[in-house]
């Protein structure tokens, strides 16, 4: 058992990253990477929805879906975007340091890819709450991890001379193609 | 960027779409879709197809009701409309193309959080006729169909060395199996960038030297 949520954390955030292979959430991954410090919050911001999208996902495959499978994407996408802006709310009363490092991320990566994805991957795979909730933050993990890589190498690159017609995203995308390469490599950490 | 002509016709609508404003080279938009599904020309098609069948749905309502729509909800009632038909071409592929619904597996049901869908409507859709918005819509799924089926073609003859499953180099031509993997996706579109910021430059150049 224990062996087995290790598997998915690992899986979910090496072996099958959601933005190097599944390409999910390139949006904000080609968009927000200019900077180090950004980048990491908006890793952080993916993360703490996710969590949030899990339990949603979770609760709404238990008690919902089971007598209405035609409403999946449409109470997916409603009930994790207004349950953001709940928790959202929330943190705002209650922590706002917190709120201040990912307040403005929160609602741009509600109707991301990448939540939408995480919910429909984690009911395809039919893991339950523990495991959704592992599966969440290794997902997560990946995409912060892509983020950070992606953000490090372009701060690098802003002082060396890149030819004027590659620069923007066609630069963005042949690196990120590279640490994608990379990143095929994690695949034979496990023979499973 | 869209530049404003005092009587834009359909036709217009329908061509800036496909190369000017072309949603996936010029705008970068729908990008998930663009490449994850584009490994194969086949997958890419048929991608292209659902989204095309999706996007023009949509504008319909939404230009049909863009009168009813209240002003602060409209984010959520454009996602609505457009989630309820991507249930209906969904279901339509698991019933009528089970191996292509098999093949792009989760990617159908993420068409709902393409940002080219939920931005034409927001842009465009609300703010015109019936008859426009069509245009626009059409015009934008054929270009966004043409790119993807842009790069699948690309990948698949590279990475396969075949075009719509027809082998085309008989059975001596080594495949780049990379082309086909997700780092294949990166490099193809980045490559095709690079190749349409060139051309652009180049007709710039081209038109500057015969103005002058």
């Amino acid at each position: 058992m224990d062996t087995n949520l290790i598997w998915i954390f690992v899986s979910a955030l090496l072996i099958n990253n959601f933005t190097l292979t599944y390409f999910l959430g390139l949006c904000p991954f080609l968009g927000v990477s200019s900077r180090l410090e950004t980048a990491f919050r908006l890793g952080l911001a993916n993360i703490f929805v996710m969590l949030i999208t899990a339990i949603c996902s979770y609760a709404l495959n238990t008690w919902v879906l089971p007598f209405a499978p035609y409403l999946r994407l449409i109470s997916f996408i409603i009930v994790i975007a207004s349950s953001v802006q709940f928790v959202e709310i929330a943190l705002k009363k209650f922590s706002p340091e917190l709120f201040k490092a990912l307040g403005i991320f929160l609602p741009l990566i509600t109707t991301n890819c990448a939540i939408l994805g995480l919910a429909l991957f984690s009911t395809n795979k039919g893991y339950g709450f523990v495991e959704g909730i592992v599966y969440a933050l290794g997902a997560g993990g990946g995409v912060t991890l892509a983020l950070v890589l992606l953000a490090g190498i372009r701060e690098e690159t802003r002082l060396t001379n890149v030819p004027k017609l590659i620069e923007g995203t066609a630069f963005n995308l042949i690196v990120a193609g590279i640490i994608s390469m990379a990143f095929m490599g994690f695949a034979g950490l496990f023979s499973a | 960027m869209i530049e404003e002509t005092n009587n834009p016709t359909s036709a217009d609508e329908f061509l800036k779409g496909i190369w000017r404003e072309n949603p996936v080279f010029v705008a970068v938009l729908g990008m998930c879709p663009a490449l994850a599904v584009t490994n194969s020309a086949i997958n890419s098609l048929a991608m292209g197809l659902a989204t095309t069948f999706v996007l023009v749905s949509s504008s319909v309502l939404v230009s049909l009701f863009r009168k009813v729509i209240p002003k602060q909800v409209r984010i959520t009632a454009y996602i609505i409309i457009i989630a309820t038909f991507v249930t209906a071409i969904d279901f339509l592929l698991a019933a009528f193309f089970p191996v292509i619904h098999k093949e792009l597996g989760a990617f159908i049901a993420l068409i709902v959080v393409n940002c080219l869908i939920l931005g034409r409507q927001e842009a465009f859709a609300s703010k015109n006729k019936v008859g426009l918005a069509v245009a626009d819509a059409l015009g934008m799924s054929v270009g966004f169909t043409f790119a993807l089926l842009c790069i699948g073609i690309i990948r698949e003859i590279l990475g396969n060395g075949s075009l719509f499953n027809i082998s085309l180099f008989g059975p001596n031509f080594e495949p780049w199996v990379i082309m086909i993997l997700p780092p294949g996706g990166f490099f193809a579109l980045g490559f095709l960038l690079l190749f349409f910021n060139w051309y652009t430059e180049w007709r710039k150049k081209k038109n500057e030297t015969r103005d002058a």
